[in-house]
C-alpha cells in the first residue's frame, strides 16, 4: 500500500503564500503612495498599542481651569470645551477606530464568504435567493441603511458596528460567489466529490481557502468606507457616545466652538482623513499589485 | 436579437418586483425590532391603560406578525405611510416638501462632479503613468477619503467665516425666507420664475459651497471610472489606425475614443447621482440645509420610526429607479444592444 505524503502539500502551500505576500509587500513599498498608506496604518497600530504611553494626559479627565486652550507645548493639539487634552483623546481614539475595523472585518468576512461560496457552489435556486438578498442590501447607500439599523437598535458604538457590518457584507458575498463559480467545475473539486466528500466539506476545505486572498483584499479596499461611515454615525450622534474619544463624535461636539477654536474640529478630522486615505492608497496599490499586467513592470 | 428584448424586460421587471418585496420586508423588520414603544411615542407617558390599549389595537399590534406585514404592504401600496410624530403631517407630504431642496443640491453637485471628473479622467488616461496621472489620482483619492462633514466645516470656516466669499448655512439668507412664492420648491427655479434675482443670487451663493464639496467627492469615482474606460479604448487598434491615417491627437481622443465610452459614463454618472443622497445626509446637517437628509436625521434622533422607514423606502426606490434608468439608457444608446 502506498502511503500518501499528506503533509507535503500543506507544508509547501504555506511558504508559497508567504512568498507571494512578501512579494506584494515589496511591490507596495516601491510605490510612494502605497508605501505611505502602509506607514500610516503601521503608525495607527503602534499608536493604538502604546496609547497609554504616547498620551500626555488622561483622555477623560476634565480640567475646567484650562478649557478651549489653543495648541501649545503643554497641549499639543489644544484642549476641548471641558479642558480635556485633544492630542491624548486622538491617541486613545485610534483604539476605537482599530476596534471598528477589526470587528467589522471578522464579522463581514465570514458572512460574505459563507453566503458567496454557498450561492456559487450550489447555483440554481439557492444562488438566485441568496443573490436577490444581496441585491436588496446593495440597493441602499451604506450610510442610510446603517442609519436605519442604528435607529432601530439604539445609538451606541456596538450598535454602530453591528449596523455597519450588516451593510458591508454584500460586496464580499458577490466577490466570493464569482470566485467560487470559477473553481466549481475544476478537476480537484470533482476529485474531492468522487472521494465522497460532503458539500459542506468541499466548500470549507477546498473552496473557502481559494477565495480567502481576494476576500481579504476586498476587505482592505472597503475599510476606507467603513471608517467614513463609522465617523459619520459618530458625528450624527448615532455611533460612539460621549465621553468616548471617537473621532467623529469629537468633531460633532467641537462643532459648536469651531468659529473661535478651530483646533477642536481640525485635528480629529485630519486623523480620519489620514487613515481613510491610507486605506485607499493601500487598496489602490493592492489592485495594481494583483494585476498580472502590472506586477512585473516596476 | 430583437426577439430577446421582451423576455429580457419581463425578467427585469420580475427582478425589480422581487427587490421591491425585499425592500418592504427589510423596512418592516427594521421597524419591528426598534426598542422604543411605538404606542408610548403616540400617547405619551401619562396615558391611561385604556387609551394605551386602544391605540395598541388601532396600530394592529395585537395581530399576528404576518397580518401586520400584510397591513403594512397594503398601506404602502395605497401610499398611506402614516403621519410623522414630530411634525404631525402625513410623512409623504413632508418628504415631498423637503425632497426638492436635496434634489437641487444633488443636481448642482453632479454637474460639478461630472464636469470635473470626466475631463480629469480623460486627462489621466491620456497621460497614463506621467505626472498628470499621478496628481489626478491623488486628488481624486483625497476626495474619496475625506469625511465630508468635516470638510464642510473647514470649508465654512475658510470661505464663509474667513474670506466671506459665499453664503453660510441654509438655502438663502435669513432675510429672504418667505419672500418667494413656493411653486416647485426648487428655490433656484422659484426665484427665477418670480423674477426675484436678489433671492436667486443669494440661493446660488448658498448652494455653491455644499454642492462643490459633494461634487468633488463624487468626482473621485467618476474620474477613476472614466480613466479606466478610456484606457480600454486607447489600447485598441482603431485608435492607432486613426492616428496613422493622420487624424489629430485631440480628434482621436474626443471623437473616437470618448465617443465610445459615453454610454458607460451615463451609467456611472447615474450611480454617482444616487450616492450623492448619502453624502447629502451629512452635508445637510453641517450646512443646515432643509432637505431630505436633515429630515431623516432629525427624525432618527427622536425615534420617529414612521418617518424614518418611509425615508429609507424612498431612498431604496430612488436607487432602484436610477439603476433601471441607467439600464434603459444603456439599451437605448448602445448600438450593440439593439
Amino acid at each position: 500500500m502506498v502511503t500518501l505524503p499528506l503533509g507535503t502539500a500543506r507544508r509547501r502551500s504555506l511558504p508559497h503564500g508567504l512568498v507571494s505576500l512578501g512579494r506584494i509587500a515589496a511591490f507596495l513599498f516601491r510605490a510612494p503612495p502605497s508605501a505611505f498608506g502602509l506607514v500610516v496604518l503601521a503608525l495607527l497600530i503602534l499608536m493604538a498599542a502604546f496609547a497609554p504611553l504616547l498620551a500626555t494626559h488622561d483622555p477623560y479627565v476634565q480640567d475646567l481651569q484650562s478649557t478651549l486652550q489653543p495648541p501649545s507645548g503643554a497641549h499639543f493639539f489644544g484642549t476641548d470645551e471641558l479642558g480635556r487634552d485633544i492630542y491624548s483623546r486622538i491617541v486613545h481614539g485610534s483604539r476605537i477606530t482599530l476596534t471598528i475595523i477589526f470587528v467589522v472585518s471578522i464579522v463581514v468576512g465570514p458572512i460574505g464568504l459563507f453566503i458567496g461560496t454557498v450561492a456559487g457552489y450550489y447555483g440554481g435556486r439557492v444562488d438566485t435567493v441568496l443573490m436577490r438578498l444581496t441585491d436588496i442590501f446593495l440597493s441602499f447607500p451604506s450610510l442610510i441603511l446603517s442609519l436605519a439599523f442604528v435607529a432601530a437598535l439604539g445609538p451606541s458604538l456596538n450598535n454602530a458596528i453591528i449596523a455597519i457590518s450588516l451593510t458591508a457584507w454584500p460586496p464580499i458575498a458577490r466577490l466570493a460567489r464569482a470566485e467560487t463559480m470559477t473553481f466549481r467545475s475544476a478537476d480537484y473539486i470533482a476529485a474531492a466529490r468522487l472521494q465522497g466528500a460532503s458539500s459542506a466539506r468541499i466548500i470549507w476545505k477546498s473552496i473557502v481557502p481559494m477565495c480567502l486572498p481576494s476576500v481579504l483584499i476586498r476587505l482592505t479596499l472597503n475599510m476606507a468606507t467603513v471608517i467614513l461611515t463609522a465617523a459619520g454615525l459618530g458625528f450624527l450622534g448615532l455611533g460612539a457616545q460621549p465621553p468616548l474619544p471617537e473621532w467623529g463624535a469629537m468633531i460633532a461636539t467641537g462643532r459648536r466652538y469651531m468659529i473661535d477654536s478651530w483646533w477642536l474640529v481640525t485635528f480629529p478630522g485630519v486623523a480620519i482623513l489620514l487613515v481613510s486615505l491610507a486605506f485607499n492608497l493601500l487598496g489602490d496599490g493592492l489592485r495594481d499589485a494583483l494585476d498580472p499586467k502590472q506586477i512585473n513592470k516596476r | 436579437m430583437r426577439r430577446r428584448v421582451i423576455p429580457d424586460i419581463a425578467g427585469q421587471a420580475g427582478a425589480i418586483l422581487v427587490t421591491l418585496a425585499g425592500l418592504l420586508i427589510l423596512t418592516f423588520v427594521i421597524g419591528r425590532i426598534m426598542p422604543t414603544d411605538p404606542v408610548r411615542a403616540i400617547v405619551g407617558e401619562d396615558a391611561t391603560r385604556e387609551v394605551y390599549e386602544n391605540v395598541y389595537r388601532q396600530l394592529g399590534l395585537d395581530r399576528p406578525v404576518w397580518q401586520q406585514f400584510f397591513f403594512y404592504v397594503r398601506d404602502v401600496l395605497t401610499f398611506d405611510f402614516g403621519t410623522s410624530i414630530r411634525t404631525g403631517q402625513p410623512v409623504l407630504q413632508d418628504i415631498a416638501r423637503v425632497l426638492p431642496a436635496t434634489v437641487e443640491l444633488a443636481t448642482f453637485a453632479i454637474v460639478i462632479g461630472a464636469g470635473l471628473g470626466i475631463p480629469l479622467g480623460v486627462a489621466a488616461a491620456v497621460n497614463k503613468d506621467r505626472w498628470p496621472d499621478h496628481v489626478i489620482r491623488i486628488a481624486s483619492l483625497m476626495g474619496h477619503s475625506m469625511p465630508i462633514f468635516w470638510t464642510g466645516m473647514i470649508a465654512l470656516l475658510i470661505f464663509y467665516a474667513g474670506l466671506g466669499w459665499v453664503g453660510g448655512s441654509g438655502r438663502m439668507s435669513q432675510f429672504y425666507i418667505g419672500l418667494v412664492p413656493e411653486r416647485t420648491n426648487f428655490l433656484l427655479i422659484d426665484s427665477a420664475l418670480a423674477g426675484q434675482w436678489d433671492v436667486f443670487r443669494s440661493a446660488v451663493n448658498h448652494i455653491i459651497l455644499p454642492a462643490s464639496l459633494l461634487g468633488y467627492s463624487s468626482s473621485a469615482y467618476i474620474t477613476r471610472m472614466t480613466r479606466s474606460f478610456m484606457l480600454d479604448q486607447l489600447n485598441q487598434e482603431y485608435v492607432t489606425t486613426a492616428r496613422v491615417k493622420g487624424l489629430s491627437r485631440n480628434k482621436t481622443i474626443w471623437r473616437h475614443a470618448f465617443g465610445n465610452i459615453k454610454v458607460q459614463l451615463v451609467t456611472i454618472v447615474a450611480l454617482a447621482y444616487g450616492s450623492l443622497l448619502e453624502g447629502a445626509v451629512l452635508i445637510e446637517t453641517v450646512f443646515a440645509w432643509p432637505g431630505f437628509g436633515q429630515y431623516l436625521t432629525s427624525n432618527l434622533l427622536i425615534g420617529d420610526m414612521n418617518a424614518v422607514m418611509t425615508c429609507v423606502l424612498v431612498v431604496g426606490l430612488i436607487f432602484i429607479g436610477l439603476n433601471l434608468i441607467s439600464d434603459i439608457l444603456y439599451r437605448v444608446f448602445d448600438p450593440r444592444t439593439r
